[in-house]
């Protein structure tokens, strides 16, 4: 992806993030605190019969972690929660400088240089390692 | 000043640290003490009857001479040399607090407390149902006599406060306070870890039960630290740990005896390198001046404050603080991106709650970027700042 095109989605993201907003309280919450970053991300997610239906985060964190929220929720809202794991595999892979496939990824894709900086690894994987949190609780 | 003592900065040649309330760098004196030591007298303490180990012997016991000098203690048995200002704090809450309190006795702290002066409180009030509660601050988070007042009942019997915060960088009146306290039978801790490196500190002036404070933040290695405890008040504090170096003896019938202070709280082999480097930090900094160090800060903050008046998209949240700490965001940039900017530029602060996370109830961001300044830091440093600063708009570009 073009550096330019890059930055202007994580910018855009981190300043107007999607569904940074309340909408409720019969989600199921978890919490991204991780001890060597500040980034402090409540995400909410609605499942009903294994969809996410809806999904909303708040919180303060850096621009890396925000966009890449933001980012995220466009991605896995209607979607099935196998379906977001697939995605969340993709990703993964991707910050891990494995083979991926692109296609599955959208803007998510505005982070497929973030491995060069290690400390800014961690920022982009915090959304997707949160949204399993809520999955497992779904599970439960 | 004295830049050129500092071999970080011979080696780090356009490095700025603004970080000085987390750790500071260490002048050569004190690294050549340590490469002394580890090269030439390397012996255990307490220990040889030969000559390198009386050597260490006289190095480690004048440490606590120098200590006492420095904080104007009465006694070196008052100064015990610990791991730093949470070991020496876990040590008044666990070996001293514990045993002198009871349930519903009441601790007050406050919200602007580094970690080390609440959880040990916290945990004191789950195992003994002590009570801990919080002075309330000033709208510009000072603790004041008369807020302390408010809180204060019978059941009071300790404050624990540090003399310089963290983040905020408030310095409290501690001799007042202890005046108050004593009056009413309270107990006074000070956290010194941000305070006795940069201001003069007299615990017999201030009259302080105990204090704590940690060698790295005063030019010292890492890993020492010490507790200052009133005699009588050591004397009754219960060792933490038990082994050797603090018995005088034992036998199989399990008769035993300690030691007296300060050995009887120092069990093990301490950190004799950490301690020898204390002292050669304690006479670079008494060599300086403690009322000099602290007037060249003043004067630096002031300074820097100034300097960020003039940026539009800065804000400040404490510029009345007395001491050098300072902390601000850029408008709308979160603390962490910011630091990653100033990183760009070399230029070291710290981003984050400072480890004081009840911060938050008071200043109403949880995040901050932090600058702490320390004798070594220049204007021409702060110029740099101001303008990379101001500069941020394409904190973006440099960023991500
Ligand atoms: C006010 C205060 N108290 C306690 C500590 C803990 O010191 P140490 O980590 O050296 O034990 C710090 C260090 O950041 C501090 O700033």
């Amino acid at each position: 992806m073009d550096n330019n095109l890059r930055r202007e989605i994580i910018v855009d993201n981190a300043s107007n993030p999607f569904h940074k907003e309340t909408k409720g309280d019969d989600f199921i919450k978890a919490n991204t605190h991780n001890e060597s970053c500040i980034d402090n991300i409540n995400l909410y997610v609605k499942i009903q019969d294994d969809k996410i239906i809806d999904a909303y985060f708040d919180g303060e964190a850096c621009a890396i972690t925000t966009s890449a929220t933001s980012i995220m929720l466009k991605n896995i809202i209607g979607k099935r929660v196998d379906e977001a794991r697939k995605i969340m595999i993709e990703y993964y892979k991707m910050i891990n400088e494995e083979e991926y496939n692109e296609e599955e990824l959208g803007e998510l894709n505005a982070y497929s240089d973030i491995s060069k900086q290690a400390s800014r690894k961690k920022c982009a994987i915090l959304p997707f390692q949160t949204l399993e949190k809520t999955f497992k609780i779904y599970e439960k | 000043m004295n830049r050129e003592d500092f071999l970080m900065f011979e080696n780090n040649k356009d490095l700025i640290y603004f970080d000085n309330g987390a750790t500071t760098f260490k002048p050569k004196k004190v690294i050549h003490k340590i490469v002394d030591y580890y090269s030439k007298y390397t012996a255990n303490a307490h220990r040889g009857d030969y000559d390198i180990s009386l050597k260490v012997d006289d190095e480690y016991e004048s440490t606590r001479e120098v200590v006492r000098k420095f904080i104007n203690a009465k006694n070196t048995s008052e100064i015990i040399f610990t791991k730093g200002t949470t070991d020496s704090m876990n040590m008044i809450v666990f070996g001293f607090m514990k045993y002198y309190l009871k349930k519903d006795d009441e601790v007050l702290i406050t919200k602007t407390e580094h970690a080390s002066n609440v959880l040990p409180w916290f945990e004191l009030e789950k195992e003994l149902g002590i009570v801990v509660k919080f002075i309330p601050l000033t709208s510009d988070y000072k603790v004041t006599l008369d807020n302390l007042k408010k809180v204060v009942t019978s059941k009071t019997k300790v404050i624990s406060l540090a003399h310089v915060t963290n983040v905020i960088g408030d310095i409290r009146p501690i001799k007042e306070i202890s005046e108050y306290a004593h009056s009413n039978d309270i107990k006074i801790v000070v956290d010194g870890a941000q305070s006795v490196p940069h201001l003069k500190t007299d615990v017999e002036d201030s009259d302080i039960d105990f204090l704590a404070f940690s060698a790295h933040k005063m030019l010292g290695p890492t890993g020492v630290g010490v507790l200052y405890g009133k005699q009588d008040l050591l004397e009754v504090m219960h060792p933490l740990n038990y082994g050797g170096g603090m018995n005088s003896f034992f036998e199989s019938t399990k008769e035993l005896e300690y030691k007296e202070l300060p050995l009887r709280l120092e069990a093990g082999t301490q950190n004799i390198a950490g301690v020898l480097g204390l002292k050669e930090a304690i006479l670079y900094l008494e060599n300086i001046g403690m009322d000099k160090i602290h007037e060249y800060e003043v004067t630096l903050k002031k300074y820097l404050l100034e300097k960020l008046k003039d940026i539009d998209n800065v804000e400040v949240y404490n510029p009345l603080s007395e001491s050098g700490i300072v902390i601000f965001n850029l408008k709308d940039i979160f603390a962490e991106d910011t630091s990653r900017y100033l990183n760009h530029y070399n230029i070291c602060v710290r981003a984050g709650n400072h480890c004081s996370k009840m911060v938050k109830d008071e200043i109403e961001v949880k995040n901050t970027c932090r600058i702490s300044l320390y004798l070594y830091n220049t204007k021409e440093e702060i110029d740099k700042l101001i303008e990379v600063l101001k500069n941020s708009k394409n904190i973006y570009d440099i960023i991500l």
